[in-house]
């Protein structure tokens, strides 16, 4: 499997849906066999903390009363359990942007196990070699 | 309907994509070469997905029969 076949994506948004959204697009490149490599800054990060990844981050405001309505009917795993089980099917690495990190005052200790580790933004392009999908 | 023998029946229905390809990859991973998988899925996205994957992953695709509802998708371990 090569670089060209990477997914590699950079998650700002921290509301459920955007993350349910990434989660389901990492899930769907582990199951064909493709590398993937994500990268958190901003809310996406703060939402990978360990206190508060199972909490209401709440959806992006086109969502509306409907919109969140109809994904919660539709029964989905939560998003941080897709990450989970994407990890267990292939090659997935999350990493946390340092800047942000400092950004939000937090260290290692206080993200979630999935989160492999704390890079910097040069770290994330030696790996993310092709196009990137930011959400 | 075929009548290969079914080593292992998958009842998905219900489960939101990408649920049912996951839970096939799930089985087939556990399974031996030459098992029969069948997954039964009323989620859209499977009648893409499953074949797709199967493709890619070369196993054999041994039937798919679509009912009222759902569709069932029979699946041989080649490897």
């Amino acid at each position: 499997m090569g670089a060209e076949d990477r997914l590699s994506l950079v998650l700002f948004s921290g509301t459920d849906d955007k993350l349910q959204s990434a989660a389901v697009l990492t899930v769907g490149a582990a199951m064909m066999g493709r590398p993937v490599e994500v990268f958190l800054q901003y809310w996406a990060l703060d939402a990978f903390r360990a206190d508060r990844i199972l909490k209401d981050h709440g959806v992006a405001p086109e969502a509306g009363l409907e919109g969140a309505r109809a994904m919660a009917d539709q029964g989905k795993p939560h998003w941080s359990e897709l990450f989970g089980q994407a990890k267990d099917l292939g090659e997935v690495r999350i990493h946390a942007c340092s800047d942000s990190m400092e950004m939000f005052r937090i260290t290692a200790e206080d993200l979630d196990p999935l989160v492999d580790g704390v890079w910097g933004v040069a770290s994330f392009f030696l790996e993310a070699d092709g196009p990137i999908t930011f959400i | 309907m075929t009548t290969t023998e079914i080593t292992r029946s998958i009842d998905a229905r219900g489960m939101a994509c990408p649920g049912p390809l996951m839970t096939l990859i799930g089985a087939i991973r556990e399974g031996s070469v030459g098992d029969v998988i069948e997954v039964l899925s009323s989620d859209e996205g499977s009648k893409s997905d499953i074949p797709a994957w199967v493709a890619k992953a070369r196993h054999e695709l041994v039937d798919v029969v679509t009912e009222d509802g759902y569709s069932t998708f029979v699946i041989r371990k080649v490897r």
